[in-house]
């Protein structure tokens, strides 16, 4: 909310500053300036948000350039998901919007309002993990672990969606996460146990 | 990113109103492109209208074939029942397309509408016609792998990325369109553009339109195949894929569709090559033959000249796995 009132502020400031350059010298040039700096000020106007991240209930405010990862890292300082190419191509801003997998780099925050959330924080219970954490665990499915969260995230997404039949689909259902490390096979170790334990996720 | 207006209409006529009025401005439905090129800077809006609360996202059925909404998502499509079993050919290119978290997001309609990925385009201290016209062509003589060997202009050699829009064109959908005058449908081929003097124009939209549906008419395809080839196992764009469908009777071909992706500015229907197949036996010769006359008048440009004989190869490859 700190942030909206300087937001007033700065908009304030530029109404007051321009207003008072037109009126003092009345050039043309100026009053034109007048009018694109509020141009600019209503371009910087925050727009109110609503989210549930992690079955917590959130209201926001935020410029409509912000993608849902810099919201989750920056606003919410939710920081596990990870901001890896920021382009869409490595997977590792990976959560899951009203149960869905996507790249949060690619989604601007104001697209997502009313919308229900999951990052990596929200998956195990208490100091439960969740069975996927568990298996990347076991199989040691990481190396720096930076790919990590979105890899989980995308791997509960693949079991869910009904994709992780065999070794073979793991692999192409997965294949939007990179892993530089190149834990790929004890990755789909993992997701593979999970499967076949069979538990609800 | 440079900052933008966001307005979020929730009718159509709104959004084409909007769309119309506001001069630097741009629909936004999944964003997975058009965010990517804004952050790029080959792109700057300074509105953003986002249509993801318009009522387009419905797959329906009727008579006459499937009524896709330009709001369904990839994911959706490629998963739903009448989708893979009267139209599995559109359900194979999906699934072959991006990765399934894109999916999830990604439109039908956004899909149509997203830019090439020619690394020139990208590359904005890089001249293109396409982002700044009158710059020149950065390809032409530059590193152009992935390039067109079809259709391409002295002023444009990018290719469309989409492995969708290669299906939708071999099964002849019909691109539903809304626009500020008149509602209007044109054929999915008719929908995008070859290069020309116009790089700058992907597509025949008018200013204001907005697709809201593809309906794709029923059909009688009973062997179909979607093979992409690329530089990984998945998650990478085409350097050529084919499409095809056919309708047989026994071991004749009664009815063929063909295109290609990765070697044009548009999805590539080979309607010689379509009418030719039919009447001909499903045998090696006629794929190899059909394969041959599909890559006739192909011209590469240096790095992009083996996706002619990788064409070929696709071609023939494509019709016998269809045929199995």
């Amino acid at each position: 909310m700190e942030l909206t009132d300087n937001n007033k502020g700065r908009r304030d400031f530029l109404k007051k500053s321009t207003a008072l350059a037109a009126g003092a010298f009345a050039s043309p040039v100026l009053v034109k300036a007048a009018e694109n700096d509020e141009r600019i000020a209503a371009l910087f106007e925050k727009i109110p948000l609503q989210l549930q991240v992690n079955g917590k209930a959130y209201q926001l405010s935020t410029e409509p350039r912000v993608t849902l990862l810099d919201l989750l890292r920056e606003q919410l300082h939710l920081t596990g998901t990870k901001k890896g190419c920021d382009h869409g191509q490595c997977g590792a801003c990976t959560v899951h919007v009203d149960g869905k997998r996507i790249n949060s780099c690619l989604s601007l925050a104001v697209m997502n309002n009313g919308k229900k959330i999951t990052t990596i924080e929200g998956l195990a219970d208490g100091d439960k993990l969740h069975p996927m954490q568990e298996a990347f665990i076991k199989h040691d499915g990481f190396q720096c672990g930076y790919c990590t969260p979105g890899q989980i995230m995308s791997a509960v997404a693949c079991i869910k969606e009904g994709h992780a039949g065999s070794a073979e689909e793991i692999r192409e259902y997965m294949s939007g996460n990179i892993c530089r490390c190149g834990a790929y096979p004890n990755i789909v170790d993992a997701v593979m146990e999970v499967k076949k334990g069979g538990k609800a996720l | 990113m440079i900052n933008f207006d966001y307005i979020r209409p929730s009718t159509a006529k709104a959004a084409v109103d909007a769309r119309t009025k506001k001069a630097a401005s741009q629909f936004i439905a999944g964003g997975t492109n058009l965010v990517d090129l804004m952050k790029r800077g080959v792109t700057a809006p300074e509105s953003l209208i986002d249509i993801n609360g318009l009522p387009l996202k419905q797959i329906t059925a009727d008579a006459k074939g499937i009524l896709i909404g330009a709001l369904a998502l990839n994911s959706d499509v490629a998963e739903h029942a009448l989708i893979k079993s009267k139209y599995p050919l559109l359900a194979m290119a999906l699934n072959a397309g991006a990765s399934a978290q894109l999916r999830n997001m990604a439109t039908m309609g956004g899909n149509m509408m997203q830019r090439t990925r020619c690394t020139y385009f990208y590359d904005t201290t890089m001249p293109c016609n396409k982002r700044q016209p009158g710059s020149g062509c950065g390809a032409l003589k530059g590193y152009n792998r992935m390039h067109a060997v079809f259709g391409a202009s002295e002023k444009c050699i990018a290719v469309h990325p989409s492995d969708m829009c290669v299906a939708l064109a071999a099964l002849d959908a019909t691109v539903h369109i809304s626009g500020p005058k008149a509602d209007r449908k044109i054929l999915f081929s008719d929908f995008h553009r070859l290069p020309g003097d116009t790089p700058e124009l992907d597509n025949n939209l008018q200013k204001g339109e907005l697709i809201t549906g593809i309906h794709i008419p029923a059909n009688s395809f009973n062997k179909n195949h979607y093979l992409k080839i690329r530089d990984r196992a998945s998650y990478a764009f085409a350097l050529v894929s084919v499409a095809v469908a056919l309708e047989t009777n026994g071991n004749t071909i009664k009815n063929a569709r063909l295109a290609m992706g990765g070697v044009a500015h548009k999805p590539w229907r080979l309607v010689k090559t379509e009418q030719w197949l039919a009447g001909k036996q499903l045998t090696k010769e006629t794929f190899t033959a059909a394969a041959t006359m599909a890559m006739e008048g192909a011209a590469g440009f240096g790095y992009n000249d083996f996706k002619i004989k990788m064409g070929k190869a696709a071609v023939t490859e494509a019709l016998q796995q269809a045929a199995l």
